[in-house]
């Protein structure tokens, strides 16, 4: 059931797809914003420019949190990818970031401590809308494997359109995408300097950037799974998705963490419930 | 016959150590009484296991229900003048009632049915059984040792407090006594003796202390449990009155849900109460004021767990039915409400208070739901609960006594201060809510069960918003814990010994559990399913290697820090390009000097306890209401 070469293959390939669309992010960005935007290899510069750096720091204690955060998330990535079960890799990502969070907390430092705090409720702003995907996908294809759920004959998004709407949403958040980039942000715009990120420096840095690109393909390995019963189409509904939460990114100023919050829980519950509840009969009453 | 020999040795083993706690005078002779007997309890409970594995459920034909019968009934009119002499001399009024009520209902039973309740086995043992046995006999234990040294430095702090240590262990060990006997007695009568016991026990613990606060959460806690012990004694009286012999939990399970319900329904509230689920979840919060072994008791091995033990036995009589669901909304809305609560409390206590009812309420959850994967998780979380919270009570009962407070703010840096106690205070925390630990596990098996059970969509959604509400509050005390202070000096130095065993073992259950959790679901878990369900559940063979590669992967991650690196360059945090000292001072406006001070996000205007607890009090209460009228309702229209 599940297959380890793929698991190998996310850990090799992951990095460079993810900072590929990194690159393609800030071209578009900047195109949209009128200027004409660095190289499409611009990020892999940046991170490489980071491991060149000397890596002080805080205390000792950063380096493991930043170091595991990366570990859990190329594992994460790896268990999806191999066809996993999708809960089990909801939990393994939860604890990655919980990872991320302790690191900044380590620091004791009044801005990562902020971001912190703001990545917890980020992280509860979303678990449950991404844990009732999986639950959706599973009443849709009987099935928590991730391999199983692609290899639907049919289309799962028609079975659970409300849910991958209220995914889509979520997904603003953990791409760290205006208005909801809350606890750390890639522009140049935060209240709380770099928010979690504040006390990490080259080489852990670069490691958290890197781990960002894993996530990246990690969700966008989600975004697949609802069209995943044809690939030409899955792949433009990836492209579609991210040049869309570009877009979003672009044209928002960033909330309150409260709105953050609020308008996710009343999606999740919203979404939830009716397209759960519409499966559940469409089953005939036996999920 | 040998396992019934066991099972009374393990119900009055703790009554004799119980009765020499009471006698004897030199500090000596309590620490190695209760050492020893220690040792055995949690000896005789393993050997029980292994005597009785692989059998199923044994029942004891050869127990008489004379004179024990009327030794309880006794005990129980004795325990009743009690109360009623405590009710008289602090005028609670409302506990004289209850306990009127109750004994005026017990003393019409005694005599009007008693004779014709006839059981067949008064004893029994099964997979379910040994696993609570496990739980009160090794952790109840442990408990009881970790108070040896706590209780000691407690009366060093609290000179005020008259030392009646006597007593404290000796009410310790006739709780575990009553909880041996609470999940070995099959005859129904028998469960309510012990079911009161437990009452007038945690009552007295939780007043021990004898000031007005800890009196008066004593009598709440009281009137509580009395008023669940009044639906119990119902139930009691309903089975008497409806002429069939089904006074044996064996026979009541097997009667059918047409008969079985109504008394089902009466044991399920006592289990309500018992279980602090919502409305009744206030006296486990106020049970706090009582000295901390006794809230690890209370929360982990004992009291609680009866209540859901309960509700677990009886989960196939609730399975399908409205009764049940209402039941199980009870508790998954506690579960929800509880979760919430616990995020914007500060004080570490009344955090696991919160906690352990969210839990708790999960549990209930699970088995007013009742089918067989439910039942499945219901126990995975009685197990792993027991273990994460009586680490968590336990270790910070020893940082209280060490940084003089429950406040987890003050608990900044405890790495750096006490690097020991931290990590156990992490493990357990840990334990709590991240994969691949035990309640994860737990809860992952509550979504499977909840996804394949009629209308079980509800329940998942309740399920994912209270548990994202439970990383939030763990993940912000672990950060607190795991900050490294650049000020913070190493004040560890000894921790008890007897404390610190306690601890030790603990966490190195809570990683053994999680370890050899899949072996204990095949070997005790899915008899007892295929017993009483005729089904089995358990997690594919994949995902359980990939949760042992997580843990090893978490055991071995911090023994990197012991490895040879070379030492980076240290700075000081940013801080707004403000001069800082290594303290974190800085020099504010009119050149104070100041120091920067983190504090939690307690997010009172959302989760506060003012704004929650009194609609958690409404939804359940008319929850409860529900239950008790859908079951009428199907009496009537069966």
């Amino acid at each position: 059931m599940i297959t380890f070469v793929w698991g190998l293959v996310f850990v090799l390939i992951a990095p460079v797809i993810g900072g590929l669309i990194a690159g393609i992010d800030r071209k578009v960005t900047a195109h949209m914003q009128g200027r004409v935007g660095p190289s499409i290899l611009q990020p892999f510069w940046d991170v490489g420019k980071l491991f060149e750096k000397e890596n002080a720091v805080v205390n000792e204690t950063q380096i493991f949190y930043a170091f595991c955060y990366t570990l859990f998330m190329a594992f994460t990535g790896a268990l999806f990818f191999a066809g996993g079960d999708l809960l089990l890799v909801i939990f393994a990502l939860t604890l990655s970031q919980i990872f991320l969070v302790l690191g900044a907390y380590s620091a004791n430092s009044p801005y990562s401590y902020v971001g912190a705090e703001r990545e917890l409720l980020q992280i509860m702003a979303y678990e449950p809308m991404v844990i009732l995907t999986a639950v959706g996908m599973y009443m849709a294809t009987k099935s928590f494997n991730v391999s199983d759920i692609a290899a639907s004959p049919f289309p799962v998004v028609l079975f659970i359109p409300g849910l991958f709407l209220g995914f889509l949403y979520v997904l603003t958040i953990k791409l760290r995408k205006s208005p909801f980039d809350i606890s750390t942000s890639h522009h140049a715009h935060q209240e709380i300097v770099k928010g979690v990120t504040t006390e990490f420096s080259g080489p852990s840095l670069g490691w958290i950037e890197i781990t960002h690109w894993y996530e990246t393909v990690l969700l966008m390995g989600f975004v697949w799974l609802f069209f995943a019963f044809s690939p030409i189409l899955a792949l433009v509904a990836v492209i579609v998705v991210y040049l869309f939460e570009i877009l979003i990114d672009n044209t928002n100023a960033r909330v309150k963490w409260q709105l953050a919050v609020k308008s996710s829980w009343a999606i999740a519950v919203v979404m939830g419930i009716a397209n759960l509840a519409a499966l559940y009969f469409l089953n005939g009453g036996i999920s | 016959m040998q396992f019934v020999q066991l099972l009374i040795f393990l119900i009055l083993f703790p009554l004799v150590t119980a009765l020499f706690m009471l006698v004897a005078k030199k500090e000596i002779e309590r620490t190695w009484i209760v050492k020893l007997s220690a040792v055995a309890i949690a000896m005789i409970t393993i050997w029980l296991l292994i005597t009785t594995f692989d059998k199923g459920a044994l029942y004891s034909p050869l127990i008489p229900a004379e004179p024990s019968g009327l030794v309880m009934f006794i005990l129980e009119m004795l325990i009743a003048v009690f109360i009623l002499y405590l009710g008289i001399k602090h005028r609670k009024y409302h506990v004289i009632a209850l306990i009127l009520i109750q004994s005026a209902m017990m003393i019409f039973f005694e005599f009007s049915f008693a004779s014709s309740a006839e059981v067949t086995s008064n004893l029994f043992v099964d997979e379910f059984s040994n696993i609570l046995a496990l739980i009160i006999g090794i952790i109840g234990s442990l408990i009881c040792v970790y108070s040896l040294g706590y209780m000691k430095h407690f009366h060093e702090h609290h000179a005020g407090i008259p030392d009646k240590r006597n007593i404290f262990f000796f009410v310790m060990f006739v709780f575990l006594s009553a909880m041996f006997g609470l999940v070995f007695a099959n005859n129904i009568i028998w469960v309510y003796f012990f079911w009161e016991v437990t009452t007038l026990c945690s009552f007295l613990l939780i007043g021990y202390t004898k000031t007005e606060e800890a009196t008066n959460n004593a009598f709440s806690a009281l009137w509580m449990n009395l008023l669940g012990g009044i639906a119990f004694a119902g139930a009691i009286l309903w089975i008497g009155m409806s002429g069939h012999s089904l006074m044996g939990l064996d026979q009541l399970l097997a009667s059918g849900k047409a008969i079985a319900l109504v008394p089902a329904a009466l044991i399920g509230f006592a289990g309500l109460t018992k279980a602090a689920q919502m409305p009744f979840s206030s006296w486990l919060v106020g049970a706090m004021v009582a000295p901390t072994p006794v809230s690890a008791l209370l929360h982990s091995s004992t009291m609680v767990k009866a209540g859901v033990y309960i509700l677990v036995r009886l989960a196939p009589v609730f399975s399908g039915t409205a009764t049940g669901y209402a039941l199980a909304l009870v508790g998954a809305f506690t579960f929800l409400i509880a979760s919430g609560i616990a995020i914007s409390q500060s004080n570490a206590k009344r955090v696991l208070a919160y906690s352990t009812i969210a839990n708790l309420g999960l549990v209930v959850a699970c088995a007013g739901i009742g089918t067989y994967e439910a039942i499945w998780a219901a126990i995975l979380l009685i197990v792993f609960h027991a273990i994460s919270k009586s680490l968590l009570f336990l270790s910070v009962g020893t940082v209280e006594h060490r940084i003089r407070s429950r406040e987890i703010d003050d608990m900044n840096g405890l790495i750096v201060r006490m690097p020991k106690l931290a990590a156990m205070m992490v493990i357990g925390i840990a334990g709590m809510f991240l994969a691949p630990f035990g309640m994860l596990i737990s809860k992952w098996a509550a979504i499977r069960g909840f996804i394949d059970a009629p209308f079980g969509f509800i329940f998942v959604i309740i399920l994912v918003f209270g548990s994202a509400m439970t990383l939030f509050f763990w993940a912000k005390w672990m950060g607190k814990i795991l900050t490294v202070t650049s000020d913070g000096k190493h004040v560890e130095g000894e921790v008890d010994r007897s404390e610190w065993a306690a601890l030790v073992s603990l966490a190195g259950l809570s990683f053994i559990t999680t370890l050899v959790f899949p072996l204990v679901s095949v070997k005790l878990l899915e008899p007892f399913l295929l017993e009483n369900y005729g089904n089995v559940a358990r997690l594919s063979q994949d995902n359980i290697l990939i949760m042992i590669m997580m843990l090893f992967l978490l055991l071995l991650l911090p023994l990197s820090i012991l490895l040879p690196h070379r030492k980076h360059r240290h700075l000081a945090p940013y801080m707004g390009g403000r001069t800082t000292t290594q303290d974190m001072r800085f020099s504010g406006s009119l050149g104070v000097q100041k120091k920067a001070v983190m504090s939690n996000y307690y997010l009172t205007s959302w989760f506060g306890e003012a704004k929650l607890r009194p609609l958690g009090i409404w939804l359940c209460s008319a929850l409860i209401g529900i239950m008790f009228i859908a079951t009428v309702f199907r009496g009537m229209f069966p």
